[in-house]
């Protein structure tokens, strides 16, 4: 029997991807280890496990993690609760036990009957301990059900991805486990396209002068938030939308040195009160900002 | 060659364990023999061959687990790949696999490119006149970037190397592009954090956990489950309690510059343990003492500082406040309005830190000095008495009373 061709990941027509991710994607994929994706907010890591399902055809199972996710609801979870209910009804269900558990998107993506992509997005979020209580899961792909004596194996290793926003630092055990990527922020060829991606008919110059206005923005010393590539593609949507002449844009415009529309690109009172100060200060000292 | 590597990434504070560096070989190892596995499908590895570039993405994403290291990779990589150079020399007068190099040539090129290579004279004719150029190029080398070809007739350049041996590709610009991305060293802004503090220091904070109940009820409450289902005559009334998390915030800060440069390995021990085991834990910088604003990023502390008023009214009452610091100075800098070496101050320091002590009744400060130096220093001695004597030493003992002070 032919093994079957080891799938790529190359970007796909919504989502740029630089050679280093695809690589970080590949070489995952291909050694089936989990990749953990770090990077600022708004860089696409999320978007990323969708895309790569999307590309290589496989189901996707999207386990969100909160501050009160455990790694047990990951795998399945024993509904105590309505097991009593019932018997207290005297439900006939509640003689197999097998009734009351239920997988979770870990067992799911187990049981897939193709190879499925797994993304924990945002580990970060959950306790200290949380990846501590996924090592084996990840490392072997099984885990033993207790309450029925089963275990359950992954038919197809899953491309796991993991996500974390650096809230908390995470183990070495687990670390060690996984292949790492840090997605930092495009440079401006890049953004280029990845706005191209989005925009397919944006006007050059349009595009120049968004781009510029929005470097300018972010490299604003002091910024609580500085803005990431999802909030330039809603800007830019917003510039469509409103049909701004790129004129308008401009740095050295006097009348509009604050971009159209920025509550898009500064999330903050005290960043927009920020900004102005410093268009404020450009403008008497008659440099274009 | 990659042992070294490995070995060299230790040393250079890169925390890479073996299973890491095993992962690494079997990676090279799919990568370059992806064709025996697989010979009729001809499906594309990931990586047929490696370039200099993907080379090192590849080490890095197997290797490098947080991208505050990154930059020490980088640095022990161009490190390596100078070493590198002398052995690829060496390497280039012995042996080429040229199967090796044949085979891989073969998936890459197209028709018409095989077309003209027999138009060359043959597999065997391009193998030689390559080797010969390899072999007369020994003495050009020079930087990182290697870049050998057959004169710009061949429908291939070589340049790079990974550690199997000799790369072939047709993209001659990216040798010198590969060379300057870890050159570049974008990461080392990242790389600001001390190694991990030792897990004593964090025993030691652990003692200011206090556990509350906070956020949705989502835990059996057995007793309260039990008594309220006896109460209903046995018909089953589920209590649910919310879980206990760590509730205690922090307000670090931190003295830099100056007298502190001797104290900088424990200070950063503690800020690194202190950063893993609060979850609510704010940190700002200083100097020497205490005025009107503090900033957080010590590159930029110049351009982004923020006012202490603004910090009062940020974090609330509920916030302690612990300020680490050798409080060596000249008196006049906390008692004098203008005594600050750095600007000059509308108030004396000593108002500001009044302020802050008002705001967070649950203070102390702790003191890297050794505490037998502490009775001969006017200015510590002033300190002590603004913070009513809770000034600690900065010692695992010290550390161990501060953190019931703060209790």
């Amino acid at each position: 029997m032919k093994q079957p061709a080891t799938p790529r990941f190359a970007g796909s027509d919504n989502y740029v991807a630089t050679g280093e991710l695809t690589l970080a994607v590949n070489a995952a994929v291909t050694l089936s280890r989990p990749l953990l994706i770090k990077g600022e907010p708004g860089t696409g890591k999320t978007q990323l496990a969708q895309e790569v399902a999307r590309t290589l055809d496989c189901p996707l199972y999207e386990w969100h993690i909160k501050s009160t996710s455990k790694a047990q609801q990951g795998l399945y979870e024993y509904d105590a609760v309505s097991r009593l209910r019932d018997s207290q009804l005297g439900d006939a269900r509640v003689q197999d036990i097998a009734n009351y558990i239920v997988p979770g998107m870990l067992w799911r993506a187990f049981e897939s009957d193709q190879q499925a992509v797994l993304l924990i997005d945002e580990i970060d979020k959950a306790d200290i301990e949380f990846p501590n209580d996924l090592l084996r899961e990840l490392d072997r792909m099984e885990f033993y059900v207790y309450e029925t004596r089963q275990l359950v194996k992954a038919r197809h290793r899953p491309v796991v991805f993991i996500t974390s926003n650096n809230e908390k630092e995470l183990p070495d055990a687990f670390l060690r486990r996984c292949f790492f990527h840090y997605i930092r922020f495009p440079d401006r060829e890049t953004m280029e396209r990845i706005v191209d991606v989005h925009f397919p008919g944006l006007k050059k110059q349009l595009l120049a002068e968004a781009l510029t206005a929005f470097y300018r923005i972010r490299d604003v010393p002091g910024l609580k938030k500085k803005p990431s590539t999802s909030e330039l593609l809603d800007w830019l949507k917003l510039l469509l939308a409103e049909d701004i002449p790129p004129e308008a844009l401009r740095a050295d415009d006097q009348k509009a040195s604050i971009p159209p529309l920025y509550g898009a690109l500064l999330k903050n009172e005290q960043d927009v009160h920020l900004f102005e100060q410093l268009v404020f200060l450009n403008r008497r000292s008659g440099r274009p900002g | 060659m990659l042992i070294r590597f490995f070995l060299m990434l230790r040393a250079g504070g890169v925390p890479v364990s073996i299973t890491e560096f095993l992962a690494l070989l079997e990676a090279l190892k799919k990568g370059t023999q992806p064709f025996s596995e697989n010979p009729e499908k001809g499906c594309v590895p990931f990586f047929t061959f490696f370039t200099v570039d993907e080379f090192y993405w590849l080490t890095r994403t197997i290797l490098v687990k947080d991208e505050r290291h990154y930059d020490r990779f980088d640095r022990v990589f161009a490190a390596h790949f100078k070493g590198v150079e002398q052995a690829f020399e060496a390497l280039l007068t012995t042996a080429i696999p040229a199967d090796w190099l044949r085979k891989s040539l073969e998936l890459q090129l197209s028709a018409e490119e095989k077309a003209r290579i027999e138009a060359l004279g043959g597999w065997d004719a391009l193998m030689e006149t390559l080797r010969r150029r390899l072999a007369e190029q020994q003495s050009r080398h020079e930087g990182g970037s290697k870049w050998i070809g057959t004169g710009g007739t061949s429908p291939f350049g070589a340049h790079g190397y990974n550690p199997e041996g000799v790369r072939i590709g047709q993209d001659n610009s990216r040798n010198r592009r590969a060379v300057k991305i870890w050159d570049r060293r974008e990461f080392a802004n990242l790389d600001d954090s001390a190694e991990l503090g030792r897990r004593n220091v964090k025993l030691a904070l652990r003692r200011l956990r206090r556990f509350a109940r906070q956020g949705a009820a989502e835990q059996l409450d057995l007793e309260g489950t039990i008594e309220s289902t006896a109460r209903r005559a046995g018909l089953l009334d589920i209590r649910m309690v919310p879980e206990r998390h760590n509730s205690v915030k922090v307000l670090l800060f931190l003295d830099v510059g100056g007298s502190m440069d001797d104290h900088v390995r424990i200070c950063e021990e503690l800020f690194s343990a202190a950063r893993t085991e609060f979850k609510h834990l704010e940190y700002f910088y200083f100097h020497n003492f205490v005025y009107e604003s503090v900033w957080k990023d010590n590159r930029r502390r110049y351009t982004e500082r923020t006012s202490t008023t603004e910090v009062m009214r940020t974090y609330g009452h509920d916030y302690k406040l612990v300020v680490v610091g050798d409080a060596t100075m000249s008196p006049y800098e906390i008692v004098q309005p203008g005594g600050s070496i750095e600007h000059w101050n509308e108030e004396p320091g000593s108002a500001w830190m009044r302020r802050l002590l008002a705001s967070y009744p649950h203070h102390v400060w702790l003191n890297p000095e050794p505490q037998e130096r502490w009775e001969f220093t006017p200015s510590i001695r002033i300190t002590r008495e603004l913070f009513e004597a809770r000034m600690l030493p900065l010692t695992l003992e010290g550390l161990d009373r501060a953190m019931r002070v703060l209790q």
